[in-house]
């Protein structure tokens, strides 16, 4: 017998059955219900919305409700887009989808992009049943089950009576009109927002709960669902309170019949772990057992708001509490306070030292590496107990060191990583975050630092009989050393895998231009979340030819779609692009004059001064918290650790100014300049002069839109105009080292990754304080300008600072010409690797254009003929060229 | 749209008695026959095409294009070639013959230049099938021969980005492989197919949008045709191209009431069993399956014999996974004769009851 079951599917299957008790629908996919959602998808940041969903699915949303109805957005394109991008995440895709709308047009447009089968949410009877029953029989035609709204002619159903009454007509009309499987129908009986302070509204939870109990009765082959937020909306503000109400009402619901709801699938709270007075009290509410109930609730709504009394009653507490889950406690909360007397306590209670790190400590470490991987802790919470482990560990070595020295027995790890940043390359905050989260997983992790050759890579990895290699890099010649590397295991017949990470790498890159020259596993690593997963699936001999055959089978897919890929519009010839260039009037333009022309030094800048002036939203994502400052501090997901994380920042930031644990210096300079064709000018003191190369956009584009080049912005020879472009380098990661060491040696990888990432804030923020004193100043051309950080950020001024190696200037190599102008590195102290990364990496260089219309732009892809155009311009071969231009070709190179 | 009337009501009784007391088999691959015939460009072009384009219809590009390759189009050029590959297989056993009309959508055939010919392709596919089985038929009348009106996947994914850089970026839209697929199905249903199959499903909205298609189709119609789908798990990682699972899959299509669902192409009998055993465990319909004569070798040919893949497939029938088997990829007349001979003694696998019918 095949008992009717809802069967619905995204890449896998999802069957209701009454094991199921009841299905979470994620509701953070939602623009009328999540602002930080909303303001995602009317800001296009598609990416990020992206990630939203995948949150949904990792804190065990088991179908997704996307929502994209806003009178600002362009709904149906929206729902389009984001079904299409989510359709490419197999870790979203594998749920079915709930498409969520008020509009019909934009419901038929979420149905034509699912593969799978989902759901509809909703349709109702409010425009008459013919209306009704052509839209569910579409819904059946699409292959989606179908949410029906207690909603008709009349209006919508707020009593049990109505709901009821209105349910079972949609029900028989679908049933019988139209074959609807009543497995396929979901009743919505409306919940309404309760404890508002109107009488009417005090029964609208009663009212659901009623109507879901009479309708399982009568139709138990269907399922009832509903927006469970709706009902604390009077207690916005007020997250405990309403994730209470969110709690009770579920539990009265669900116990009614109703198996299924749109949640925020992270946030639910237990409801036997309800205080006992704030439980009571919204029971009454919910239930609506006495007339005061709202008056009550309020009585006491705001204790529950701010919740510091509560954190430090639970501090005493768990100290009392046996050793062992004192030592877990800590782990999980990242508590260092007490640990080495803890670890100590346990050790004297084990046989052998090693006991405690294979006991208690691992325990806490898994219960960490389980709550990471279910997306319910943050990366920062995973370092912060990384510290915590790292601490006891520490004190129970020498321990361990003096029992092998008698024994001659050693502990055992997951696996051996060599990891390295690769050579030319200094940048390491990722690398030393997905260290630290394998070290967590009990791998053994070697880790070789920054700037490392290729050979010394392997010859560790020899050695130190490796299981993998991981690589990462972040400036994108990075890109063509790590293929490199791969060459050369290849060559020395390297077997063990290779894992690859980093910004600028990418699973297209790997696909097409590492692994096809390493035949062992090469597999990329998105960021420090997958790293665990990868790693373990790498050494496990149950899951390693799986997991490789799925990888090879994907990237062999990448490769082939790249091979045909067709979306990519043609370039046009280096001619029409130079001819579709930016012109303006330039005779009637005049170049403002330097106020202050030459190089200017700054030795020793005001680090209090440059902190007003930090961009946080990068610091957040350095640290894989997904948003943007301010919001961030308040995001219902990711709130909390950003707001912890921010404050943590704030006190190192305190500290490090007031004892100048760093020194930022820079150096700017402004020199006169004529661009001739794509190149710029500049003439030195005694005749010679300096040519700066600059590469031309190809892209073919109306003919009112100019394909762009840097030196556009300049003006050229035959207008005679004295135009000047400025330079930039400034650092604020001068002293840096002593700290990081100092940290490092005390176990403490949270605070040596916190120093880094704020010294590249500090760093950015001297390029953005500097950038903003020249326009007033030191050029002048707006000495009146005045703007708040957040439309410095938004870069709402005259003027552009474009880095060589970002974008508009793709070329690393420029910055050694840059840097010679500016006598960078004498004046402070950066210097340049030989893939022309800058080291301190708290550094920042550019240059800088005056021109009002000058603006930022993505040179993007580059014909052969451009790439000869540019190697003749500067002295290179076609080779080298294609070398330092590689990730911008649009060719394969022989 | 599951309560319109059958078009053929004493046609589908047949197929249903017959699905009822035995497993029925498919026929096998019609590109392998069509090698075998060494056909070149003038072949393909017949006198019709004779200069690379349709000397019927208007066109509006200079020149003409290379038609060889254009299985499909040999349903207009040389017919007796096409109808000898349906008699090979009602010879060897087939109870049902696939149209040659894998590629008839206007999608396919643009790549010919030949869009135009989609309706009439279907159309005359369905009628070639259609002569070939009534013949048999005619001789041997209490076995009824029935012809699958095919729907091929097009060359194009709904769910697919065909750019890396852009995932969200799509070259077909549901609406497009919509009108498709109507224009094709009715072109099968006027040249009378019995069955419609929505076939080689690589991704499934590809196959939704085909059902769609079909479901307004029957509705404009007033009548309709018993459906099959068949889905192809791509390689061993037991998905679709577009990540299905076949549990996923056949809930996904499971809204167009199939009259069976199964499973074709990419992989060998053997390496489809688990997931055919998926589909048996969860269809309420029947099910079918005509996988490949095993993996293609170095060369991309199909190495397993006839009685290879008959002695895996007889073990599924034994096992009560099937209620109709034919072939793909690399299989010819001798491995339907064999595979027939397999499964001829073996009872088709029996329909679970779904609990309280709807009303």
């Amino acid at each position: 017998m095949m008992p009717r079951y809802t069967r619905l599917s995204g890449l896998e299957p999802l069957v209701i059955t009454p094991g199921l008790l009841f299905v979470n629908v994620g509701e953070r996919t939602n623009v009328t219900g999540s602002a930080q959602f909303r303001k995602l998808i009317k800001e296009e940041r598609y990416e990020e919305a992206v990630d939203v969903a995948r949150q949904q699915v990792a804190s065990g949303a088991q179908i997704i409700d996307v929502n994209m109805d806003e009178g600002l957005i362009d709904s149906e394109a929206a729902m389009t887009r984001f079904l299409n991008l989510i359709a490419a995440e197999p870790d979203i895709a594998r749920v079915p989808v709930m498409v969520d709308s008020s509009k019909w047009s934009v419901i038929e447009a979420g149905l034509r992009c699912l593969q799978g089968k989902g759901i509809v949410n909703s349709i109702s009877m409010k425009e008459g049943e013919e209306l009704f029953l052509e839209h569910a029989r579409k819904v059946q035609q699409y292959g989606a089950a179908v949410v029906v709204m207690a909603f008709d002619e009349q209006g919508q159903a707020d009593t049990c009576e109505r709901k009821v009454e209105i349910c079972a007509r949609a029900f028989e009309l679908l049933t019988t009109r139209l074959d609807f499987p009543p497995e396929d129908i979901i009743f919505d009986p409306n919940i309404f927002a309760i404890a508002t302070g109107i009488e009417e509204h005090n029964n609208y939870a009663v009212d659901f709960i009623e109507a879901t109990r009479e309708l399982k009765r009568r139709f138990p082959d269907s399922h009832v669902s509903g927006g469970v937020s709706n009902v604390s909306f009077s207690f916005r503000g007020n997250n405990v309170v309403r994730e209470a109400i969110h709690s009770v009402f579920l539990y009265h619901a669900i116990r009614a019949g109703m198996d299924m709801g749109i949640v925020n699938a992270g946030a639910l709270m237990i409801y036997d772990d309800l205080p006992e007075e704030l439980r009571e009290r919204v029971e009454d509410v919910v239930l609506n057992r006495r007339a005061d109930a709202t008056e009550r609730l309020l009585e006491i709504a705001d204790n529950y708001k701010a919740k510091k009394g509560e954190a430090v009653a639970e501090n005493l507490a768990w100290r009392d509490k046996p050793v062992r889950e004192r030592l877990s406690h800590a782990l999980v909360h990242g508590i260092d306070q007490y640990v080495v007397e803890d670890t100590e306590t346990a050790r004297l209670e084990s046989a052998r030292p090693l006991d405690v790190i294979e006991g208690p400590l691992m325990d806490g470490m898994n219960v960490v590496g389980d709550l990471f991987g279910a997306g319910k802790m943050f990366l920062p919470q995973v370092v912060k107990s990384a510290r915590v482990m790292k601490k006891a560990v520490a004190h129970l070595i020498p321990f361990i060191e003096e029992e092998k020295a008698r024994t001659g027995d050693a502990g055992k790890s997951n696996g051996k990583i060599v990891m390295a940043t690769v050579k030319g390359d200094v940048h390491d905050i990722g690398k030393n975050i997905v260290g630290v989260v394998l070290r967590c997983n009990n791998f053994d992790v070697i880790d070789l630092g920054v700037m490392v050759p290729t050979q010394k890579i392997l010859e560790t990895a020899i050695a130190e009989n490796a299981d993998i290699i991981g690589l990462s890099g972040l400036i994108t010649p990075s890109l063509e050393e790590m293929s490199q590397v791969a060459r050369e295991m290849q060559r020395q017949n390297f077997t063990i895998p290779l894992m690859i990470g980093g910004a600028t790498t990418s699973r297209a890159h790997t696909a097409l231009k590492i692994e096809p020259h390493y035949k062992s596993p090469t597999v990329w690593v998105k960021d420090a979340s997958r790293a665990v997963g990868v790693a373990q699936s790498l050494v496990s001999k149950e899951l390693v030819d799986n997991f490789i055959a799925k990888v090879k089978a994907d990237y062999a897919e990448v490769r082939e779609r790249h091979r045909n890929r067709s979306g990519g519009k043609p370039l046009v010839p280096l001619d029409k692009a130079r001819a579709q260039r930016f012109t303006t009037d330039w005779a009637g333009y005049e170049p403002p004059q330097p106020k202050q022309p030459g190089i200017t030094v700054f030795d020793d800048y005001d680090l209090a001064e440059l902190r007003g002036y930090i961009d946080w939203s990068p610091f957040f994502n350095a640290w894989e918290l997904a948003g943007h400052f301010p919001a961030i501090l308040t995001d219902e997901i990711v709130g909390k650790q950003a707001t912890e994380l921010y404050k943590d920042a704030q006190a190192m930031l305190d500290q490090l100014i007031t004892e100048k644990w760093l020194t930022a210096r820079g150096v700017i300079g402004f020199w006169p300049a004529a661009s001739t064709g794509d190149d710029v000018v500049v003439p030195l003191d005694g005749g010679k002069t300096v040519t700066l190369h600059h590469l031309r956009q190809q892209v073919d584009k109306p003919t009112d839109r100019p394909d762009f080049c840097l030196s556009d912005f300049i003006a050229p020879k035959p207008a005679n105009k004295q135009d000047w472009i400025g330079g930039f380098a400034v650092t604020a990661g001068i002293g840096i080292d002593e700290h990081v060491a100092r940290f490092e040696a005390a176990h403490d990888d949270y605070s040596a990754i916190l120093l880094k990432a704020l010294a590249d804030r500090l760093a950015e923020a001297f390029a953005e304080r500097m950038h903003e004193r020249v326009r007033r100043e030191f050029w002048g051309y707006a000495p009146d300008e005045s703007l708040d950080n957040a439309s410095l950020i938004d870069e709402k001024y005259r003027g552009i600072r474009p880095a060589p190696g970002y974008p508009a200037c793709p070329d690393h190599t420029e910055k050694g010409t840059l840097f010679q102008l500016l006598d960078a590195t004498r004046h402070t102290g950066i210097e340049l690797t030989d893939s022309f990364a800058m080291f301190p990496t708290a550094a920042v260089s550019g240059w800088y254009f005056s021109h009002p219309d000058s603006q930022y732009f993505v040179v993007g892809r580059l014909t052969r003929e451009q790439v000869d155009d540019y190697a003749k311009r500067k002295g290179w071969t076609r080779e080298e060229a294609e070398r330092w231009l590689a990730p911008n070709l649009d060719y394969d190179p022989d | 749209m599951s309560t319109l009337p059958w078009l053929h009501p004493e046609r589908v009784a047949l197929l249903e008695k017959g699905l009822r007391e035995r497993i029925l088999v498919i026929d096998g691959g019609m590109g392998t026959m069509l090698q075998g015939h060494q056909l070149d460009e003038t072949a393909f072009r017949g006198e019709r095409f004779a200069d690379g384009h349709d000397s019927t219809h208007a066109h509006d590009h200079p020149g003409g294009c290379d038609l060889k390759g254009n299985n499909d189009l040999l349903t207009l050029t040389t017919p007796d070639i096409i109808r000898g590959v349906h008699e090979a297989y009602l010879e060897a056993g087939a109870d049902l013959i696939e149209t040659n009309t894998f590629n008839s959508t206007r999608i396919s055939q643009a790549d010919y230049h030949l869009e135009h010919l989609a309706y009439e392709l279907n159309r005359e596919g369905a009628r070639l099938a259609r002569a070939a089985c009534d013949a048999f038929e005619a001789k041997t009348p209490d076995k009824p021969r029935f012809v699958i009106g095919v729907l091929g996947p097009t060359s194009r994914t709904a769910s697919l980005s065909p750019d890396v850089n852009d995932p969200g970026f799509r070259n077909v839209t549901f609406e497009e492989l919509v009108t498709n697929y109507t224009e094709s199905a009715a072109g099968l249903i006027d040249g009378g197919a019995d069955l419609l199959m929505v076939e080689t499903i690589f991704d499934t909205l590809n196959a939704k949008a085909a059902l769609f298609a079909i479901s307004e189709l029957f509705r404009e119609r007033g009548a309709r045709l018993p459906v099959m789908i068949s889905g192809t798990i791509t390689d061993r990682s037991g998905r679709t191209l577009s990540g299905q699972t076949a549990e996923a899959f056949y809930y996904s299509v499971q809204h167009a009431r199939p009259i069976s669902v199964g499973l074709n192409c990419a992989l060998g009998a053997a390496d489809l069993r688990p997931h055919v055993q998926v589909l048996a465990n969860t269809a309420t319909c029947f099910v079918s399956t005509h996988p490949n004569a095993g993996l293609p070798n170095a060369f991309g040919e199909y190495d397993e014999t006839p009685e290879q893949m008959a002695a895996v497939i007889g073990g599924f029938a034994r096992d009560g996974l099937l209620n109709m088997v034919g072939g793909c990829c690399g299989t010819t007349p001798a491995h339907i004769k064999a595979i027939a001979e397999a499964v001829r003694d073996v009872a088709p696998r029996t329909l679970p009851a779904q609990a309280k019918e709807a009303a």
